[in-house]
């Protein structure tokens, strides 16, 4: 019996080999593992063996019927295996297929700007102040060491805005706003009300929007951007305004950038410097955005004037003061190499999502 | 100002190259914008420089001094001449057309002979006829006879933009000599900030220059010798308002010969951008640069002969109503009140540091002069130029401010070179009415003021040495203080706080601003005063970025008619119900708007063109006139605009369908939960100008009208260029939802206890609202009742008409213990009977 049973093991393996499906597979198992396998039945069929064959017989039995669970197995996860090849195989997609598109939304690119100057002043301990946009006269000139008829007016063309009672000759009493200046006073006013023998220090970044009365080119805009900022206090120099505002150039433009001071004239501000930055594109070397001079005119700066320190509530012969301005949009096109300025309140979707 | 060097260099010899004194200049806040080289070097490389560059350096071989010694006829043509030129080395035949030649023409041997600006073969030259281009000279026939050189006119050289003739340089120039050498030029291109008035004189820049060196200014002699009769008696001045003329003096100079003016100063006139007149207007307009001091020339014998014979007495006075004066530039103007005129007995003469009149102006007769050196008040001149539009080189400086103190010197100076280039003879003596006499500002500084606002502690003689080279008297006190006088010649430099930072800034100027050291702030930082209306409307862009919109921003300036392209009426409403511009710079930028929405539509009809999804928004002031007070209000608004398929196109699947009013919904829904604002928004039918009239609700948040939202009106939509999608427009006010934005927000405890989700579907009125039922099912199920999801609406065949269903995924939790089927089974009851009272529902079997 033995030796029937030793050859139907081998006539199984052999079969085994032979299968190539689950189904197949499947059939074998039943055939030579099922209840009715011959091998299965052998141990019903014990008695035909010897007594004293017995026990060598039925371990043997166990080895084989073993030998061929184990076969099975292998040869089941073989199958597996070459199924989920075929598969894996059949299920391969082209990658250079395009992805499917998400909507994503941004930023204007001025907010962008404007959100990178002003966080990094925001780290050296300014506070941001906005004000509105229709100023009088007074605020944006006046109090700012800009009397009527001074000659600096002729630096700001101006929009005036129609007030009624005001004759035509008049000088109008509204006006859109020429830069954020007026926006000191505001700052200084509202610092200097929390005490005012005593007014707390300040500094504060002051973003918004400025109006000028200009053609539309690819230069000048009848509305652009600043983010003016101003430090008071009572130890507040010209070194500090030197330190901060190289300090605020090397975090926005990168560790190495080197500035230049010059000096400038402002009305609100004495003495007065306008800051270059080495041009960050050309390293200095020359190029068509720094127009071959190795560098960028990046903002106007200066002294409170004394006037202005008064016009806030603050003594200027206490307290002392920087105050500094620049364009985020000059900035951004410096940055991007955009040509145009008109493209800023376009806002054509093809400049919009390249930010 | 236009600034030659050469002429600089009459008062300070300066050592630097052309390049390094742009610079220097530059660092003292005299920017220098362009130099035109006019003869000296241009530098081969023009990077790293910060100015613009052009013009030409003349090549010393091959531009040279020559001299014209015979003009003979051309053998082919009429209009050429030949010139025999000696150019130091040899002589050369040269063919020109100059019609300045032509009188010399066939008149034999010239002597004296002619100095020329003679290039040689091979010069390099400006082309005349392409701006900014040069060319070679080159060998070749004109008119049969052969030519290789030429004389040159000022428009090849870079003089000036005169081509006709040839340039006729002085008798005494040096044959043979390189003509860089004997004219060779640079012009600086200055900009004069206002603080800088001194500099509108060349004397002042040289004083810069000399103060920045510590070099010795070099000034002018202003001697003039007077050998004529005297003045006194017949000229008199009279001053009527020396508020508005602190100082007028005139000088008599007669016999004079009017002519041109050597041409060394008509040279340096061009280049400072003036037109050489004749050596009497020359001589005005000459020491007028030198100094900075407008003078005007008027012809005595007019003002005689104005005076029936008798001598003139010039008044200074306000303009009367009515007059009128006709100006030397021909145009005969009204006189504004406030203008202030020179006149005499017989009327007006002048518009006094503006512009003279033309019947009193020095003519080719005029054989005596009386010159007028006067200082004006700044902004009666800045008026009068801006209401008659005449800006004029006297006005500029005079609008300024120019010191009294400039008037004798310029008047000397400007006597004593017509006398040199026009003969005559000085009268003895000036006639100067000086009412106001010039104060100059004392400031007494203490080093320890200049370190507190500069942060540098320089030694009192520093200071002193610093302020002393630019001319301020130093007096050092024994307190330690400096007592320092303000130099005659600015009046820039205030007194008090005001003059010690005027101070600081001459003192931080002339030691170098990038010698002044960099610091960190080190004062005490400022108390928080509760500024967070910037971060609170920056959480609001962060959070529609993030649900995917685009961030646009547009002008403020609007039209009425742009704004009514907008509404289904599209009547624009009348100007003054806006913020109007007195000035507008183009008709349809006149008003202030008073909606983000009509931009929002333009930005977005003008990219329907390339792109079908656009989602955008905008966050930015309106502006509405208010009854009383001179400002408007500047609400900050926000609005939403979504148009275009729900998905931008895929190659997978079928095209996305288009978005309509639930998305936009969705976005605002989505917003306000993302911003925790403390109740959920409230939307009800509305009606607005700009939408369809079924698809637009009212916007409630808390208890506040908030917007609205809703789909363009067909009507609206079809004036602009969109496609067939809808476009959704929101306009809310962004003011009430930053201010809704909670400091803080609790967290709801995440569940123990799995929930009950089941499924109920209600029948209702069409007319129900589904924020209703909604309402109901939450006030039945009340505190177990975790979230309502609609998931389906269906109207159709299996119900009564007039009807729909409203089906809803419902999640019943308690905190404290796992629902039975027993308490699902209870809340569901009362919900039922809820959605039955309050709204007439039944339950869909």
């Amino acid at each position: 019996m033995l030796a029937e049973l030793e050859r139907l093991y081998q006539q199984a393996l052999s079969e085994l080999d032979a299968v190539t499906d689950a189904q197949a597979l499947q059939a074998w198992r039943v055939r030579h593992l099922g209840r009715k396998a011959p091998l299965m039945q052998a141990f019903g069929r014990m008695r035909e063996v010897p007594a004293e064959e017995r026990p060598r017989v039925g371990r043997r039995i166990n080895e084989l019927r073993d030998a061929l669970q184990q076969a099975y197995e292998a040869k089941a996860e073989a199958l597996r295996q070459a199924e989920l090849a075929r598969a894996l195989q059949e299920e391969r997609l082209d990658v250079t297929l395009p992805g499917r598109p998400r909507p994503y939304g941004r930023l204007h690119p001025t907010t962008r700007t404007i959100r990178e100057i002003v966080r990094i002043f925001q780290s050296m301990g300014f506070q941001v102040f906005t004000s509105r946009e229709v100023e009088t006269d007074e605020y944006n000139f006046q109090l700012l060491n800009i009397p009527p008829h001074h000659p600096a007016r002729d630096m700001q063309d101006t929009f005036y805005v129609a007030t009624p009672g005001v004759q035509a000759d008049e000088t109008p009493p509204v006006v859109l706003r020429t830069h954020t200046s007026p926006g000191q006073i505001h700052a200084m006013r509202r610092y200097a009300a929390q005490d005012p023998d005593n007014p707390p220090p300040i500094r504060v970044v002051l973003p918004g929007m400025v109006f000028r009365y200009e053609q539309i080119t690819t230069r000048s805009e009848i509305q652009f951007t600043q983010v003016e900022g101003l430090a008071v206090g009572r130890h507040i120099t010209f070194s500090d305004l030197k330190g901060t505002l190289t300090e605020w150039a090397r975090r926005m433009f990168g560790p190495q950038v080197r500035t230049r001071f010059r000096p400038s004239y402002f009305p609100f501000t004495e003495p007065s410097v306008e800051m270059d930055v080495e041009c960050f594109l050309c390293g200095g070397q020359g190029c068509p955005v720094c127009k071959y001079t190795g560098w960028l005119e990046v903002l106007g700066a200066g002294m409170v004037h004394p006037v202005v320190l008064r016009n806030g509530g603050y003594d200027p012969e206490r307290y002392s003061g920087f105050a500094f301005g620049m364009g985020p949009e000059r900035i951004t096109m410096l940055r991007h190499g955009i040509q145009d300025i008109r493209h800023f309140w376009r806002n054509d979707a093809r400049f919009l999502e390249q930010f | 100002m236009k600034v030659p060097v050469s002429w600089l260099k009459d008062y300070v010899d300066i050592p630097l190259t052309v390049e390094d004194l742009a610079r220097l200049l530059t660092s003292l806040g005299l920017e220098v914008e362009a130099v035109h080289y006019v003869g000296l070097p241009r530098p081969a490389d023009a990077t790293r420089l910060d100015f613009k560059v052009s013009g030409l350096g003349w090549e010393p071989d091959k531009i040279v001094v020559a001299e014209v010694r015979e003009v003979l006829p051309h053998p082919n043509a009429d209009r050429l001449v030949l010139a025999r030129v000696f150019d130091g080395e040899q002589e050369h035949q040269v063919v020109t057309g100059a019609p300045n030649l032509f009188a010399y023409k066939g008149q034999g041997p010239l002597t004296p002979p002619l100095k020329v600006a003679y290039a040689r073969e091979g010069a390099t030259l400006l082309d005349p006829y392409n701006p900014g281009q040069t060319l070679r000279l080159k060998r070749r026939k004109i008119r049969g006879i052969p030519s290789y050189s030429m004389v040159c006119s000022e428009k090849e050289l870079g003089i000036s933009d005169e081509h006709e003739g040839i340039i006729v340089l002085d008798p005494d120039a040096p044959t043979g000599t390189p003509l860089a050498d004997y004219m060779g030029d640079a012009v600086l291109d200055i900009a004069i900030t206002p603080n800088m008035a001194r500099a509108l004189g060349i004397i002042g820049v040289a004083r810069e220059v000399a103060a920045a060196l510590n070099l010795p200014l070099r000034l002018p002699d202003t001697a003039v010798v007077m050998e004529g009769p005297p003045i006194a008696g017949r000229a008199a001045v009279r001053i009527t308002d020396p508020e508005a003329n602190p100082r007028f003096a005139v000088g008599l100079i007669e016999d004079v010969t009017l002519g041109p003016s050597p041409y060394e100063i008509q040279r340096r006139l061009k280049l400072a951008g003036m037109r050489p007149i004749n050596n009497i207007v020359d001589a005005t307009n000459y020491v007028m640069l030198e100094w900075g001091e407008p003078l005007h020339a008027f012809d005595y014998d007019i003002l005689v002969q104005r005076a029936d014979g008798q001598p003139p007495t010039i008044i200074t006075r306000r303009a009367q109503p009515g007059e009128r004066l006709t100006t030397l530039d021909g145009e005969t103007r009204d006189l504004p009140p406030y203008a202030v005129l020179v006149t005499d007995t017989a009327g007006p003469l002048s518009i006094a540091g503006v512009m003279g009149g033309a019947e009193s102006e020095v003519r080719a007769t005029t054989r005596r002069v009386l010159l007028e050196a006067a200082v004006w008040d700044p902004i009666t001149i800045r008026r009068v130029s801006k209401a008659l539009k005449l800006t004029t080189e006297a006005a500029y400086r005079y609008q300024r401010g120019v010191h009294p103190a400039l008037v004798m010197p310029a008047l000397q100076r400007a006597l004593d070179l017509m006398r040199r280039w026009a003969g005559g003879v000085v009268a003895q003596g000036v006639v100067d009415v000086y009412p106001r006499p010039a104060r100059d500002t004392v400031n007494r500084i203490h080093p320890r003021d200049l370190s507190r606002l500069l942060g540098l502690d320089l030694p009192a003689a520093t200071i002193a040495d610093l302020l002393r080279r630019l001319d301020f008297r130093v007096r050092p006190l024994d307190d330690g203080r400096l007592e320092v006088t303000t130099p005659p010649h600015r009046l820039d430099i205030g007194e008090g706080v005001v003059g010690l930072a005027d101070l600081a800034e001459e003192v931080a100027r002339l030691y170098g601003y990038d010698r002044i050291p960099a610091t960190r702030l080190a004062d005490e930082l400022p108390p928080y005063i509760g500024l967070d209306r910037p971060q609170r409307e920056a959480a609001i862009k962060d959070a529609l970025v993030n649900l995917g919109l685009q961030e646009v921003v547009t002008y403020r300036l609007t039209a009425p008619e742009r704004e009514a392209r907008a509404t289904v009426s599209g009547q624009p409403r009348p100007d003054d119900a806006y913020v109007r511009l007195v000035n507008p710079i183009a008709h349809d930028r006149r008003v202030l708007r008073q909606s983000l929405l009509p931009n929002l539509l333009e930005v977005a009809e003008r990219n329907a063109r390339f792109v079908r999804r656009q989602a955008l928004f905008e966050m930015g002031p309106v502006f509405l006139p208010r009854a009383e007070g001179l400002l408007p209000d500047e609400p900050q608004r926000l609005a939403l605009l979504l148009t275009g398929p729900r998905e931008e196109p895929f190659w997978a699947g079928a095209a996305a369908d288009d978005m309509d009013f639930f998305d936009l919904k969705g976005v605002l829904e989505t917003l306000a939960r993302v911003l925790h604002l403390p109740e959920p928004l409230r939307f009800e039918p509305g009606e607005h100008p700009s939408l369809h009239p079924g698809k637009t609700a009212r916007v409630w948040l808390g208890a506040a009208e908030w917007g609205f939202v809703g789909e363009l009106h067909p009507e609206v939509k079809a004036r602009y260029d969109f496609g067939p999608a809808a476009v959704l427009v929101a306009e809310l006010d962004a003011c009430a939802l930053r201010d809704a934005l909670p400091d803080r927000y609790a967290l709801q405890p995440v569940p123990q206890f799995p929930p009950v989700i089941e499924d109920l579907a209600f029948v209702v009125d069409e007319a129900v609202p589904a924020a209703e039922v909604e309402a109901a099912i939450r006030a039945g199920g009340g505190a177990y009742v975790r979230s309502v999801v609609l998931f389906d609406v269906y109207r159709g065949p299996s119900l009564p008409a007039g009807k729909k269903s409203l089906a809803y995924r419902l999640a019943y939790q308690a905190p404290d213990r796992t629902l039975s089927d027993k308490d699902a089974a209870r809340i569901r009851k009362k919900i039922v009977k809820r959605v039955a009272r309050a709204v007439g529902g039944t339950l869909r079997g």
